[in-house]
């Protein structure tokens, strides 16, 4: 092994003054019980911070996203070896009750996916599921979430309208606004930019930019300069391995691997 | 694990987009700083020479040539302003087109100063200078030709060794300069009605000078251009310290 793949392999040591949300330790995985997608994956997510994971079409960027709420649970003969420690528990322990992990662990995909409900109860559902009905709060939690999803002042008027009848870009703040009300501390975003048009997408990664004071935002996306901007740190993945892990202002600028150079400015290898 | 190892820092692989055009732009990109890079090579050549051969038809040339670097350098500008709304280039595409554009900035104005010795040669200096201050002079401009040579050489193969010896050269032209400085202050002590036209033989040489540190500049654009550090503002012993460590490496890992 020489010093570029020690480096590759180890967790990149983080910043003195950086505290760490999300810990990955030797995680695999394997779908069908055999098929490997994820090898001896290490990581340290640093907390109120983006981090990004790049990388082409099926190399396991997803899938890991999924691990860190546990969504692979929901698929048949899906092993996960390894730890993932949030909050200072690894996750991947039975004991774990799995829906308290998603509210602290809140998930946004690709296509928006409001409930069929209206724009009010997409916001509070997340409350009402938690027992908590008092109309007072969940008013107040509401109004709160849509601001901080940048939301409010386009819904304010209309909140008991269907949430369908939202655009696209405002349908994805709603859910962004959905998960944001149950206060997560990780939420993770798996490509929501990818079926909106260039202003829905900037208010989007505005919001990203805004929602890292309070929270760890780790996103996946094929838009590199969707990585670059809004990114703090970016992971290139491919074929189901950890490639390289750094700064994004130092991956997009001076990669250290070859394979990472090749994947961002689009050569073949 | 990440079992590709590191990447061969001098194979930039610059041609090897999958986009065909993209490959031609940088290409032509390249190719227009070499052009350019040409074009001040002979501007210098030919100062040089009319400034220890007193051919003014040299200096004219030299004066009406200028205007073709700048119209090149407008031009390149232009392409890699394109090159960056349109391709957003990232890593050694991005490091490449910002060393270009320092590049040829430092080339316009390495051909300026080119202009101003030529400038300075149409008063027939030559006829003024003793013939140990022409001696000294012309080898300073032979440094300094070698320089800008090997510089873009260097940039042409984007080389960081070839860069290392511009940066050791510009020693050797520096100490020419105090070495022709020192001597042009004696002559001014001696005979002070000739001051001006002294003081106009000091400036060609600063202006050489110049030139010589401008090569050095374009080094360290070719040094951040492949290993993606900045070296400017160092000692110049750190910055060949550093570069020529780089320079052992790369030839190591060939």
């Amino acid at each position: 092994m020489n010093d570029s793949q020690a480096t590759a392999a180890a967790p990149e040591a983080p910043a003195a003054d950086e505290k760490i949300a999300v810990q990955v330790r030797n995680l695999d995985l394997y779908y069908d019980r055999t098929v490997q997608a994820l090898y001896d994956i290490n990581l340290d997510i640093p907390d109120r911070k983006v981090t990004a994971f790049i990388g082409p079409s099926g190399c396991g960027k997803s899938t890991l996203l999924r691990c860190f709420n546990r969504m692979n649970d929901l698929i048949d003969d899906c092993v996960i070896e390894g730890k993932i420690i949030i909050e200072g528990k690894n996750i991947q322990k039975k004991k774990i009750d799995v829906a308290e992990l998603r509210r602290q662990v809140g998930m946004v995909f690709q296509k928006p996916n409001p409930f069929p409900k209206s724009i009010y109860e997409n916001v509070a559902y997340g409350l009402r599921i938690q027992g908590i009905n008092k109309r007072r709060v969940l008013e107040d939690t509401v109004e709160w979430a849509l601001k901080g999803a940048a939301l409010w002042d386009e819904v304010k008027d209309r909140l008991q309208e269907p949430a369908f009848g939202l655009s696209g870009g405002q349908q994805q703040r709603l859910v962004i606004a959905r998960a944001i009300a149950v206060q997560p501390k990780v939420i993770l975003l798996d490509e929501p930019c990818s079926a909106l048009d260039p202003i829905s997408t900037l208010k989007i990664e505005e919001l990203i930019h805004e929602l890292k004071e309070d929270y760890t935002i780790i996103i996946v996306t094929h838009n590199m300069q969707q990585a670059a901007r809004v990114s703090d740190k970016t992971a290139f993945m491919y074929l189901g391995k950890m490639i390289e892990y750094g700064v994004t202002d130092q991956i997009f600028t001076n990669p250290q691997e070859k394979r990472t150079e090749d994947y961002i400015t689009g050569r073949y290898g | 694990m990440a079992d590709g190892g590191d990447k061969n820092m001098t194979d930039l692989n610059l041609g090897h987009h999958i986009s065909r055009q993209f490959n031609e732009e940088l290409e032509d990109v390249r190719n227009k700083v070499l052009q350019m890079g040409g074009i001040v090579e002979e501007q210098l050549e030919k100062a040089v020479g009319c400034l220890v051969r007193g051919d003014t038809e040299l200096a004219r040339e030299v004066v009406s040539s200028d205007y073709r670097v700048n119209m090149i350098e407008v031009d390149i500008d232009e392409e890699c302003t394109r090159i960056v709304a349109r391709r957003q280039p990232a890593a050694s595409d991005l490091r490449l087109v910002m060393a270009v554009i320092k590049t040829i900035t430092d080339l316009e104005r390495i051909g300026d100063e080119a202009k101003r010795i030529a400038r300075m040669a149409q008063d027939e200096l030559a006829g003024t200078m003793t013939e140990d201050v022409r001696q000294e002079i012309e080898h300073m401009g032979e440094l300094v030709r070698e320089m800008l040579r090997t510089i873009l050489d260097a940039f042409a193969r984007i080389d960081v060794e070839t860069a290392v010896q511009v940066v050791e050269a510009d020693v050797k032209v520096d100490t020419k300069y105090v070495s022709i400085t020192r001597q042009l202050v004696t002559y001014m002590a001696q005979d002070p009605k000739m001051i001006p036209e002294i003081l106009n033989i000091l400036w060609a040489a600063r202006a050489l000078e110049r030139i010589g540190d401008r090569c050095e500049n374009i080094a360290e654009y070719i040094f951040y251009l492949v290993k993606g550090r900045d070296l400017r503002h160092l000692s110049k012993e750190d910055e060949l310290a550093e570069m020529s460590a780089a320079a052992k490496q790369g030839k190591e890992s060939n």
